[in-house]
């Protein structure tokens, strides 16, 4: 489904990803793990046309997308709840929904917010709430439920357990879980939790320097000693 | 009193006119942190668009003044529309993304540009229209002095409510208000989400270009006459109201144009006539020392 090829991408003179190759089937959660740092948020917003790849190819459902404007690329059935969340803080949730809902047709409106309330109960008592001030783990849930509203066939979510407790990051997770079992919705993942992602994830890649380093599935890269020494043992 | 009350009638007028004009600053500074300063300039070639299109439907023969009123109105917003978006086409949106300063220059160039455009096409001379709506009511008569209320100041004060609760709507309840303010506080996720940015802020010049038409018109109307540096001082004062009432705030410029309006006819009212452009002016330098968010603006900071 999404096809990831030789992609080198520059933030002005830094070269952040140096020819990355990853493949995503239909279907799949799949995991990209690394250090802060190793360009795995670079790699989303690549995928995004944001920055754009400098070299290689981004194939999204047979077609190159490499060089199609964001807007363009984000209407195609790619949803992306990003770094930080950033929810429109003097919008309201209700508002920050129907903004995610932009790529949707707009008779499904009604139906996908009771599917995104049925989720995350709490937003639904928070609607006319702005966004700015919710809690840290309100926003992260109303950044998945907006995403969520665009019926993406492929969900971009970075770092979704940055920042929360680590009760919440357990819900956070069976939510991920229930939304690809329930939509068919096609989940890649960034994570610095290797161990919730991997647990969760079929496959996973592991990402250094801006490179893939391995790759293999969940239970495999679990296992793997050096994954182990790496990210998972006096981690979390 | 009866002159108090005189003077105020007249400060709403004027600070109508204003706050129309400042809405296209404000709503262009909160999205792309940028003072259009063409925009003065705009609404004045609003007004010789309204005049051209007085001569026409005069032509024309259409003289029966509502229909030809709405014709003017019509026309106007969409010319000056045109102009608002061709400028930021040519103007601004090569320099998107480069150094803040770089569209700055550009939009004192684009000013300069159209004063000189109009100046070519038009002629230097003043414009003069006569009357089109005239009379007026007598409010109260007090000790020899009579209150007016013009037809044309009831004209120009409605016209200007009707606009900004339609605007206030657009903005806050329709998917282009939302794709609007979204562009304005995170960009970058309005991209994300599928927004084309680039038509979004197209729409907030053409949006801006079409109430400075209808400034341009009813400024032509009020004083009888316009020129090519009309644009210069009402644009200014304009943008003093946007940044008194809180630039990148749409309620602000509204409250801002109008006490904008008061200040600059009571001082002329009550101290000196040759002073008041000082006065507003005063008032911009006041702001920014003690107030720079100005009176309904947010501060920068946001928490994350």
């Amino acid at each position: 489904m999404l096809q990831v090829q030789g992609v080198h991408t520059f933030y002005g003179r830094i070269e952040a990803l140096r020819g990355v190759d990853i493949d995503v089937k239909e279907g799949e959660i799949v995991a990209l793990i690394g250090a802060n740092g190793a360009g795995k948020s670079t790699l989303l917003m690549t995928i995004c046309g944001s920055p754009r790849a400098a070299e290689g190819r981004v194939v999204f459902d047979g077609q190159d997308i490499t060089r199609r404007p964001t807007h363009e690329i984000m209407r195609s059935g790619i949803a992306h709840a990003p770094e930080g969340r950033r929810i429109f803080p003097r919008m309201t949730v209700l508002e920050n929904l129907q903004m995610g809902a932009l790529a949707a047709k707009p008779e499904h409106f009604n139906e996908d917010m009771e599917r995104v309330f049925g989720l995350f109960p709490i937003l639904k008592s928070r609607q006319g709430q702005r966004g700015g001030t919710l809690s840290g783990g309100e926003q992260q849930m109303l950044a998945i439920a907006r995403a969520l509203m665009s019926r993406p066939r492929l969900l971009l979510l970075d770092e979704p357990s940055l920042g929360l407790a680590p009760m919440i990051v357990k819900h956070i997770f069976q939510i991920i879980r229930d939304i690809n079992r329930a939509t068919r919705a096609t989940i890649f993942l960034v994570e610095q939790n290797a161990f919730h992602a991997l647990k969760l994830a079929h496959r996973g890649y592991v990402m250094v320097n801006g490179k893939i380093t391995m790759a293999g599935t969940g239970q495999e890269l679990l296992a793997n000693r050096e994954v182990r020494a790496a990210y998972l043992e006096g981690g979390h | 009193m009866a002159y108090f009350l005189q003077q105020m009638i007249n400060g709403l007028t004027v600070g109508s006119m204003f706050g129309l004009i400042a809405i296209g600053y404000t709503m262009v500074y909160g999205i792309i942190g940028m003072v259009n300063f063409a925009h003065g300039d705009i609404f004045m070639v609003g007004g010789f668009i309204a005049i051209i299109a007085f001569m026409v439907l005069g032509l024309l023969g259409i003289t029966w003044v509502p229909l030809a009123l709405l014709c003017i109105l019509i026309l106007g917003m969409a010319f000056t529309a045109l102009h608002g978006w061709v400028v930021e086409r040519v103007a601004y949106r090569p320099l998107r993304g480069s150094n803040r300063l770089a569209p700055l220059i550009s939009a004192i160039g684009m000013s300069i540009f159209l004063q000189n455009y109009v100046q070519l096409l038009q002629g230097a001379r003043n414009k003069a229209l006569p009357p089109i709506i005239s009379g007026g009511i007598e409010v109260m008569d007090m000790g020899g002095f009579a209150v007016k209320l013009g037809y044309m100041q009831i004209v120009i004060v409605g016209l200007t409510i009707v606009l900004m609760i339609g605007f206030t709507l657009l903005i806050s309840r329709t998917s282009l208000g939302r794709q609007q303010r979204a562009c304005e506080q995170d960009m970058k996720m309005a991209w994300l989400l599928g927004v084309d940015v680039d038509r979004t802020i197209a729409l907030t010049f053409v949006m801006g270009a079409g109430l400075a038409a209808v400034a341009g018109l009813v400024w032509l109307m009020y004083y009888g006459v316009i020129d090519f540096f009309v644009g210069y001082l009402a644009g200014i004062k304009a943008f003093t109201a946007a940044v008194l009432g809180g630039i990148g705030s749409l309620p602000g410029a509204m409250l801002g144009g109008i006490l904008i309006g008061l200040i600059d006819t009571l001082w002329a009212g009550y101290f000196s006539n040759e002073y008041h452009d000082v006065a507003t002016f005063a008032v911009l330098v006041l702001v920014l020392i003690f107030r720079p968010t100005g009176l309904l603006g947010k501060p920068e900071i946001e928490k994350v």
